[in-house]
């Protein structure tokens, strides 16, 4: 890996000392220090959020995240609906994936309530979740690219995405939310020629990725903006929460798929993508391999999905349905990291009590936050999306 | 997973353990120990990995339970921690010392259902709730309909559906 091609050594001695706690002791008044609000609008941040950063010359001192654009209040408002009230609250969480959100929302409504759904249904599910990854991912890398100037990315692999939604649009009836994952099973089996649209789709997007390959990960501007910035050690991995590529791009190889294999993931052959060093250009890197890797899957699904049988299990009514009283945690790993819902049923017909775990609650506040730290202004969009922060999981 | 229980119980008092599947596992333990024993399950037995934290509102016993996630990667398994604070002057012990994303989880608990953890970083500057100063919203004795009835107004010719009533009327007429 080859380091920065240009070094400029600040002069330490006028910048201010750190205190105890490991940031800079900053005193406004001194009029040294320029504050400024970063964002709420963000390129390739789906959402709101601020960065408060405070300025020495281009140079950032302190940074906090502020959060609350997008609060809705789900996890209250579902305290107080029937579980089936729930289900179309749930996907809209994560606006651009929802469907990790009525995964782990069924599935640990199912574990509680002791129902097995129907094989059918579970490919399906498996098949849903990788589509979601694969528009998720082509959505991230255009907001990479135009966070770095290069706005030609995002115009193709925006149109990429179209295509896949247009199969969710086929599939599911919707397109950003499908509110598909039913408690019990999924809503529908595939449409009539399907499988050869979906064929089709996949090959228009590798051809896209192999140009994207070449325009992006090639290009000598985005290489000397990215490579050796923004680095994630790897023994911050657990200091920080840090799941998904972001970890992974560290050599770690964690991934909720291959850990706590779920769905069909045991009979699907893959194994995580990885790289050795996280700094912005490998997180990029490794991420364009997942998306990859997820074309890869959706391919070995549709061989081996079943495409007749039941796609529900018979469920109570649904108006009735009281799910016996326990808790218990649901993962899955989205584009991001670890996605989970924590689930506590009091016996009622309403939750107790329902907790999202976003991944980017962990990256996108203390991590962000503290790695963002004497970096320049103008990398700090660059730096940011690398995380692939969606705000709306922080604040629910 | 039970060594690991058995081991860690000779030290500290566990209540309640309970399997609910083959990799997660949830135990309860008294206020004063929880800090101990986290510390002890991260150093010591693997759990290096802080799921989530959150709170429930028991008001039915007046308390609140916190639920601390712990996870362990070489083993798979999750292990849930429950502590239960009384619901009047909630307060607890931080832990944002064992793990740097544990001060955003408490800053988020302080908001929503205003149980105190002094000591950690920023934990009375607002998080989501901007300019908030009324009952902490996610205690159960917030009233939503309340809330919305007094800060949002009907819009002039909308009607609306009670959803439970709608969906029987669709669903199932017959009944």
């Amino acid at each position: 890996m080859s380091k920065k091609l240009f070094t400029y050594n600040h002069d330490r001695s006028l910048f201010p000392e750190k205190g105890q706690d490991g940031k800079p002791n900053i005193d406004l008044s001194s009029h040294k220090f320029m504050k400024i609000w970063h964002g709420p609008q963000h390129p390739g941040i789906t959402g709101n959020m601020s960065l408060e950063l405070t300025l020495q010359g281009d140079e950032v001192m302190d940074c906090e995240t502020h959060v609350g654009y997008l609060h809705r209040g789900f996890e209250k408002l579902m305290e107080r609906r029937k579980y089936i009230q729930c289900f179309p609250i749930v996907c809209r969480v994560a606006v651009p994936e929802p469907d990790f959100n009525e995964y782990c929302f069924a599935s640990a409504m199912e574990e509680l309530a002791g129902i097995q759904i129907p094989e059918n249904a579970v490919w399906l599910r498996n098949l849903v979740l990788e589509m979601s990854r694969l528009q998720s991912y082509l959505m991230w890398i255009g907001g990479q690219a135009g966070s770095l100037g290069q706005g030609i990315i995002g115009q193709w692999s925006l149109y990429c995405r179209d295509l896949v939604l247009d199969r969710f649009e086929e599939l599911t009836g919707g397109r950003i939310y499908h509110m598909y994952i039913i408690p019990g099973g999924v809503r529908g089996n595939l449409p009539d020629g399907f499988l050869k649209r979906m064929e089709e789709t996949l090959q228009i997007i590798e051809s896209f990725m192999k140009d994207i390959k070449k325009v992006m990960f090639n290009n000598a501007v985005f290489k000397k903006r990215t490579v050796e910035m923004g680095v994630i050690e790897k023994d911050w991995i657990y200091k920080y929460g840090i799941t998904g590529p972001n970890a992974r791009a560290t050599g770690i190889a964690k991934d909720v798929r291959k850990d706590y294999p779920y769905l069909k993931y045991p009979d699907l052959d893959f194994e995580p993508v990885t790289s050795e060093y996280s700094d912005i250009y490998n997180r990029a890197d490794v991420r364009r391999r997942d998306l990859l890797l997820s074309i890869d899957l959706i391919r070995q699904i549709l061989a081996k999905i079943p495409l007749k049988g039941d796609i529900r299990a018979k469920t109570p009514n649904v108006l009735h349905w009281k799910v016996p009283s326990g808790e218990t945690y649901s993962r899955a790993e989205c584009t991001r990291g670890e996605y989970g819902y924590y689930l506590v049923s009091d016996g009622s017909e309403y939750p107790r009590r329902v907790n999202v775990r976003g991944p980017s609650y962990t990256h996108a506040v203390a991590l962000l936050e503290d790695m963002i730290i004497n970096e320049n202004i103008a990398d700090v969009a660059g730096l940011m999306v690398s995380l692939h922060t969606y705000p709306p999981e922080i604040e629910r | 997973m039970k060594e690991i229980l058995e081991k860690v119980k000779r030290v500290f008092p566990l209540q309640n353990i309970k399997k609910q599947r083959e990799n997660l596992y949830f135990v309860e333990t008294e206020k004063i120990h929880l800090v101990s024993l986290i510390t002890n399950l991260r150093d010591i037995n693997g759990f290096k990995h802080l799921v989530l934290l959150t709170a429930v509102d028991r008001i039915e016993n007046g308390v609140f339970q916190l639920t601390y996630l712990l996870n362990n990667d070489e083993l798979k398994i999750d292990l849930g921690v429950r502590v239960f604070l009384d619901r009047e002057n909630a307060e607890m012990e931080s832990i944002h010392h064992l793990w740097k994303q544990a001060a955003t989880y408490q800053r988020e608990l302080r908001e929503m259902f205003g149980i105190n953890f002094s000591g950690s970083p920023r934990v009375d500057k607002a998080f989501i709730l901007e300019g908030w100063d009324g009952m902490p919203p996610y205690r159960r004795d917030f009233d939503t309909l309340k809330y919305s009835e007094e800060t949002y107004f009907p819009r002039p010719g909308r009607s609306t559906n009670d959803p439970a009533e709608y969906m029987k009327q669709k669903m199932y007429p017959d009944e």
